[in-house]
């Protein structure tokens, strides 16, 4: 193995990457598991959010359809890296502020709960739409079968209109998560340690940027293959009952 | 209105499964339902014909509130439903109670595309009812093979003909044991072929004695099912009585019009 890489020219590269210090490959790993620990709380966050959002706007009085309205423009219009420079610096302010209007002194803000909020309230804004677009797609004689068997409306919500509406909403869900994976990088501008944020590090203090950079690209790939997967069975399971679009196929 | 109107005594006569008295419905300027009254007693089979536009869809729905009646008052197995000022029922528990005793066949099925038609039949029963599992997926069973789909339990609606998702959708139905079942033009969606199949089972239902309320365009069969026919013109009840005496000899003009043009 070893006089494999030596013949490869690469003993040097595996060196770097190793994940015992001097190598960087361990704090690739843990900037790694970080941000999917942000991806993962943003994208649960966001499809609370969403959903919410979604059925405010479509069974919503005019004044919840307006303020929603306002939230999902206003989000999608600003640049991601704008709101999370924004929603990081204001945020923890204003818990600053108000801790020291309570009498406590400056508070530390978690970096992970930080992100997952900031980003959350970004997916939130899109997932919103995705959401709003697969309720509506649902169809209304499969609503009005559970009104008319006297459903109480959080009952509809749980056992037709979610599972209803999910062959429709996992394409633009598996959009959104790997959007939320590649969100995490932008948190490095706050100084949160994910991926990114390591790896330019590895790569400044050993100056082998292409080493790192594509070893973290390669980390990032190996995400989305596996959330393909992962998304592929959802789809799988929640297009259960719909006659494929193939010919022939089930 | 007074204060509480689901105090009110119910006048209808006792035996009545359903009592709609004066029914009145708008959407916006256009007034759909001009005063509508229908009783069926208990095992009564009431079919309601009419041409398009007639209102007669409408007045099922109203029945179950699908749509919010202008005025008027409902009355099932002497349970008056509480109205606000609006028509909206004035209490989601009581008309979400009374909802679960009137089964309601739709034109286009609206059986849950994501669960298979033993899933559909057991819904209901299990979620709303707070059935135990077991003895709704027993019951389930006996009611799919009742309208002859136990071999297709465990399949989703979207593998199976129109007439077959009718009968699931009947099935459906018939799993809350309704107090009476509303039919809202049961085979006007379905192939011609596939309309006695589903006939059949709405046949074998009035025979047993289930009340229903049956707005339909199949003329032969509510001759031959119905205790009373209710002919709906413009949003009034121009004519009704047996049906010996509404198909075979009918007093108005407009029914007379009607049954040649569909007859």
């Amino acid at each position: 193995m070893e006089a494999l890489l030596e013949y490869l020219g690469l003993a040097e590269t595996a060196q770097l990457l190793s994940l015992e210090p001097p190598g960087w490959g361990g704090n690739l790993l843990r900037g790694l598991a970080n941000s999917l620990q942000i991806a993962l709380g943003a994208f649960g966050f966001g499809l609370v959010i969403g959903l919410a959002g979604a059925c405010g706007k479509i069974y919503g009085g005019p004044l919840l359809r307006d303020l929603l309205a306002i939230y999902t423009t206003v989000i999608r219009a600003v640049p991601e890296l704008v709101l999370i420079l924004i929603l990081y610096y204001v945020g923890s302010d204003l818990i600053n502020q108000a801790a020291a209007a309570m009498g406590y002194g400056r508070v530390e803000i978690s970096g992970v709960v930080a992100g997952i909020w900031v980003l959350g309230i970004v997916q939130g804004a899109y997932a919103t739409e995705v959401l709003r677009g697969a309720i509506q797609a649902i169809p209304p004689g499969q609503l009005e079968a559970a009104r008319a068997f006297g459903m109480p409306p959080m009952m509809t919500l749980r056992r037709v209109t979610i599972p209803a509406m999910m062959s429709f909403a996992t394409p633009g869900l598996a959009n959104l998560w790997l959007i939320a994976t590649k969100d995490t990088a932008l948190l490095a501008i706050v100084g949160f340690s994910e991926l990114t944020l390591e790896t330019r590090q590895a790569a400044g203090s050993t100056r082998a940027y292409f080493t790192f950079f594509l070893a973290a690209g390669a980390l990032y790939l190996m995400v989305t293959l596996f959330s393909g997967v992962i998304f592929g069975r959802v789809e799988r399971w929640a297009r259960r009952g719909q006659p494929s679009l193939r010919e022939g196929g089930r | 209105m007074t204060a509480e109107p689901r105090h009110a005594t119910a006048p209808a006569p006792a035996e009545a499964a359903i009592t709609v008295e004066n029914l009145h419905k708008s959407f916006g300027s256009l007034e759909v339902l001009k005063g509508v009254s229908v009783t069926a007693r208990k095992g009564d089979v009431v079919a309601i014909i009419g041409g398009s536009g007639s209102g007669k869809s409408t007045m099922l729905r109203c029945i179950n509130f699908l749509e919010t009646p202008s005025s008027g008052r409902i009355i099932v197995n002497g349970e008056e439903i509480a109205m606000r000022a609006d028509g909206s029922p004035a209490d989601r528990r009581q008309i979400e109670r009374i909802r679960t005793r009137l089964g309601m066949v739709f034109q286009a099925f609206n059986l849950w595309t994501h669960r298979t038609l033993l899933e559909n039949v057991i819904e209901v029963p299990v979620h709303v009812l707070k059935t135990p599992k077991t003895e709704a997926i027993a019951r389930a069973r006996q009611l799919l093979d009742r309208v002859g789909l136990g071999d297709k339990a465990d399949t989703f609606p979207a593998f199976l003909s129109g007439g077959q998702q009718q009968r699931a959708a009947i099935a459906r139905a018939l799993a809350v044991d309704p107090a009476v079942m509303l039919f809202d033009e049961p085979t006007s969606a379905l192939d011609p072929e596939l309309v006695g199949e589903v006939l059949t089972v709405i046949r074998d239902l009035a025979a047993e004695g289930r009340t229903m309320l049956l707005v339909t365009h199949e003329m032969k069969f509510a001759r031959e099912v119905a205790d009373h026919v209710v002919y709906l013109d413009q949003g009034r009840i121009e004519e009704e009585g047996p049906p010996e005496r509404v198909f075979g000899a009918p007093e108005t003009a407009r029914l007379k019009q009607f049954l040649q043009t569909v007859g």
